[in-house]
């Protein structure tokens, strides 16, 4: 299955990114080969309106879950109407995450984990 | 005839000098601009006879038509659409309504709904004409209203608008198009650092202005200076009395607390008019 | 790491002389200044700048005249009455929407980035300090104090510092309601006056809208006791808490004059007393 890991680095063994919508890279894996592209954030540049564009680039990339460490109302709304899993709170490399989420013990969140904004930070 | 009355640092007077002007001259026309904060209503406690809400546009999405192509998204500059593979989202909050998604939506699918964010409201006291305006808590954008307030100056009377502080978009909106602007300030370090921010806007506007040094005994010489060396009028100068704060503390003008004052704020009229022609 | 923003509504109630006192008293902080389109704090912090860069925010929309046919279309469309008939771009009333540049047949409009202003990482004797220069007559404050606030904490999250302690603007709008995102204080500064009451009911009502944990000082409290009174039941009647009351005191603008914090000047005034309680409170209050 297709999902998605926010992460400071291009590879499996980069850390994760906390932030969704201002991360740095997008690792796109499939969590069964774990074969994987990396994409650099286009919008980490954008001055509002990120949460919103980086949702809607995972709706256009097909993903299935995306495991991240906060995710925004904005976002949030954007990928749950896309029907993509959203799994928060996760934090080690993403290598590590993608085993996790393999083993189910990750569950997807039910409300935004922060205020709008907050990536800015 | 419009005067404006604004102010780079907040707290100097603004609203203070607006309203004695106003009640000075009696018919007049008296705009409140500072739709975040709006206080002219406190001192004159007009009659209100209308109230009208003020909208922005918005888009909605005619689901039925839609085939998410992503057309609106794709043109959005502000990131308020979110074009998905079998839903679209829009997030008002970041719409400025400028109506390019619905101009561009291939099927035509997209409609435009007003968004209230605020309301105008008018009325009156004595000859005097009030309209002020006000921003809904939790909105960010005020200048759709200040626009709103401005489309009611009235041509043929004398206009006097109180400005909101500071030197960005609700200023500019506020002052520019003015005949006239009095620049309140103090004579302290803020005061002066704020002042020069703001007569640079009003040169960059092209509106003619004074500068009103308000608790002029309090600060330091440098204000004086300032304008002297730019060829600046000052216009009038009100002492710290401890009267006048009361007074304004309570909602009340100077000119009923201290009757004195009625002729001051004539001959500052009479300056400004002067000054126009 | 927590972070605070001093905020009034109503302006000129004292919010950058009482950031100015906490620069003096809190240990371990980072400043910023998100009054940024009439910032005053750095005449009190008189800092030394260390990073300095554009603020490129949005783009305005620039007609090629040779291109141009002038069909008109561009001014139909513009929401902002921002084309004049002649056919210029109004660059202050543009909103940068690109729905002229999208529309034009000849393709004759274009978009450019403009800067908007500048802004700096700085050192101070009290600490770093994030601050900014909106350009004259420019719009987006809201954006550029996003961006310095941004500097601030990253700052903040390099050094492990304890506060980053914000002065805002005034109003309820779009600059305020980006200084108080994320905070987990704003303190309202009022002073007893019907404006001030009536200006700091909105500002409440606005930082309850977003979240934002409330604690309030009145200012200049002996100008009119009743007044300071009715604040003071308000208060308690919408489950504020009020950290102290200062009265009206000419040192502060002595201070102001000479560049100085209030502490610096007057360390054993009433005022500096008061201020340094109020500090203890909010650095132990707030979580």
């Amino acid at each position: 299955m297709k999902i998605c890991i926010t992460s400071q680095g291009d590879s499996l063994e980069s850390q994760i990114d906390k932030k969704f919508g201002r991360c740095l890279y997008f690792i796109i894996a499939d969590s069964e080969t774990l074969e994987f592209e990396a994409i650099k954030n286009p919008n980490l540049d954008g001055m509002g309106g990120v949460g919103v564009q980086s949702g809607q680039l995972m709706s256009n990339k097909d993903v299935k879950a995306v495991l991240t460490g906060n995710v925004g109302p904005n976002a949030f709304q954007t990928l749950q109407a896309a029907k993509i899993d959203i799994i928060t709170g996760i934090s080690g490399t993403v290598k590590e995450t993608i085993e996790k989420y393999k083993t189910g013990e990750l569950k997807p969140a039910e409300k935004p984990s922060v205020d709008s904004n907050f990536g800015k930070k | 005839m419009i005067i404006s009355i604004a102010s780079g640092k907040g707290g100097t007077g603004k609203t203070t000098i607006a309203i004695n002007l106003a009640l000075a001259i009696g018919k007049v026309h008296l705009l409140d601009c500072d739709v975040e904060e709006p206080n002219s209503h406190i001192f004159i406690k007009p009659q209100i006879n209308s109230k009208a809400p003020v909208y922005i546009s918005v888009p909605e999405i005619d689901k039925s038509k839609c085939d998410f192509c992503g057309k609106c998204s794709e043109v959005c500059a502000y990131k308020a659409i979110a074009a998905l593979k079998t839903d679209v989202l829009i997030f008002k909050e970041l719409c400025h309504g400028c109506g390019a998604c619905e101009y561009f939506c291939p099927q035509k699918a997209i409609k435009e709904v007003n968004r209230n964010i605020g309301f105008i409201e008018t009325g009156e006291k004595g000859n005097l004409l009030f309209t002020g305006g006000k921003l809904n808590i939790g909105e960010a954008m005020a200048s759709p209203i200040i626009k709103e307030v401005k489309n009611r100056v009235k041509p043929e009377m004398i206009n006097i608008i109180d400005a909101p502080p500071g030197t960005s978009c609700s200023m500019i909106e506020s002052v520019s198009n003015s005949d006239f602007c009095v620049l309140v300030t103090e004579p302290t370090p803020f005061g002066l650092n704020d002042m020069i921010l703001s007569v640079e806007v009003l040169r960059k506007l092209n509106v003619p202005f004074g500068v009103l040094i308000n608790r002029s005994d309090l600060g330091d010489d440098k204000t004086v200076e300032y304008c002297e060396n730019e060829n600046i009028p000052i216009i009038m100068k009100i002492p710290f009395a401890k009267n006048i704060a009361k007074a304004y503390s309570q909602g009340k003008p100077i000119i009923e607390a201290l009757p004195e004052y009625r002729k001051k704020f004539i001959a500052l009229y009479e300056n400004i008019k002067e000054r126009i022609k | 790491m927590r972070e605070l923003v001093i905020i009034s509504g109503k302006g000129g109630t004292g919010k950058t002389i009482i950031t100015g006192a906490f620069a003096s008293l809190a240990k371990n902080k980072v400043l910023a200044d998100c009054d940024v389109d009439a910032a005053d704090l750095h005449l009190i912090l008189k800092p030394k700048i260390k990073e300095e860069q554009e603020f490129l925010s949005g783009t305005e929309a620039v007609i090629n005249k040779d291109l141009c046919n002038e069909c008109g279309l561009c001014r139909r469309l513009c929401r902002f009455d921002a084309i004049s008939e002649d056919f210029l771009v109004n660059p202050i009333a543009c909103e940068g929407c690109n729905f002229c540049a999208f529309a034009c047949p000849q393709k004759a409009i274009a978009m450019q980035k403009n800067p908007k202003g500048k802004y700096f990482v700085s050192d101070t004797k009290f600490g770093h300090f994030a601050h900014a220069k909106l350009g004259i007559a420019q719009d987006n404050s809201g954006k550029l104090v996003s961006l310095v606030k941004k500097q601030a904490n990253e700052i903040g999250q390099k050094l492990k510092s304890d506060w980053i302690i914000i002065d805002g603007s005034p109003g309820i709008g779009c600059p305020v309601i980006a200084s108080m995102s994320g905070v987990n204080c704003a303190l309202i500064v009022t002073e007893p006056t019907m404006s001030g009451l009536h200006d700091a009911d909105r500002i409440i009502k606005t930082a309850r809208h977003f979240n934002a944990p409330i604690k309030l000082i009145i200012n200049k409290y002996d100008l009119n006791p009743v007044m300071s009174k009715k604040i003071e039941a308000y208060c308690k009647n919408n489950d504020i808490s009020v950290l102290g009351k200062l009265a009206f005191d000419k040192t502060v603008v002595e201070a102001m004059v000479e560049g100085k914090t209030i502490i610096e000047y007057a360390p054993n005034s009433e005022t500096s007393n008061k201020l340094r309680e109020i500090w203890n409170k909010i650095d132990n209050e707030v979580i």
